[in-house]
């Protein structure tokens, strides 16, 4: 599981390089998104445009992510593909996140 | 408008550890590329097989247990996919799934729900699923509403 971090004015982006966010690797995301993200901006875009499948593991790591960088802080999702925007269209998870369709779109809003 | 001629039916096994579901998600898109299915519907698939097969890796061959085979058959009708996934391993408990209910967002930050949406997503994107345990064996079967003519 790769976790690419570079740092925005004001903002962190993170992007994930693979193709899959589930149960065989739900853990070791949870792990490198911990570490990408501890002590790291207020606002963290997760950029999920490589990511083609996500399972109900991949879902709860990245809801257990978003709970470990605390309420006062943002995990905003970029660039869900059609099967990880079903997955947390489903699952009313949607609700929960910002979601934005691209990653440029989610810095033009959130760098505001 | 989409026409599927019919794929014959398929079956085959996989053993249980924390690559086999991967490895059986991949054998069943391979065996279903002559449909075509579009991208909303190989998700589905996928997503469907990837809990169903989960939950037996995790609860029905837990950690620490011997591992064991998982079989699974796909049939492809009018009404759909019929898939049945066999495997060896501890039972339902009750000999029942799941109910599947969505999960409560209803909630504090601190108490949104990381798991428990499994069986939800089954129910919510498969069809006529049922369970029955034959000692020794788990059958679980369900249709998926996809590549239909």
């Amino acid at each position: 599981m790769d976790l690419e971090s570079r740092s925005e004015e004001n903002l962190q982006v993170v992007s994930v390089h693979g193709s899959r966010i589930d149960a065989a690797v739900a853990i070791e995301f949870k792990d490198a998104m911990r570490a990408s993200t501890d002590g790291g901006s207020e606002t963290v875009i997760l950029d999920l445009s490589e990511v083609d499948f996500i399972d109900s593991s991949g879902l709860g790591a990245i809801v257990a992510s978003m709970k470990n960088m605390g309420q006062s802080r943002t995990l905003a999702l970029a660039g869900l593909t059609p099967t990880v925007d079903k997955v947390f269209r489903l699952t009313r998870m949607d609700s929960v996140f910002s979601v934005f369709p691209t990653l440029d779109g989610a810095l033009t809003e959130l760098r505001s | 408008m989409s026409f599927h001629s019919r794929l014959p039916s398929f079956r085959f096994s996989v053993q249980s550890d924390e690559l086999a579901v991967r490895e059986a998600l991949k054998k069943l898109l391979d065996g279903l590329r002559p449909l075509d299915l579009d991208v909303e519907e190989a998700g589905t698939v996928e997503l469907v097989m990837a809990e169903a097969l989960n939950n037996i890796v995790e609860h029905a061959y837990p950690e620490g247990e011997p591992s064991g085979p998982i079989n699974i058959t796909c049939t492809h009708a009018d009404d759909g996919l019929h898939l049945t996934v066999v495997d060896r391993g501890h039972g339902m408990p009750d000999g029942r799934t799941p109910l599947g209910q969505a999960a409560n967002l209803n909630v504090d930050f601190s108490d949104l729900p990381e798991g428990g949406f499994g069986w939800f997503l089954i129910k919510d994107l498969a069809k006529d699923v049922t369970y029955k345990r034959i000692d020794p064996e788990n059958f679980l079967s369900l249709r998926l509403a996809v590549a239909m003519p």
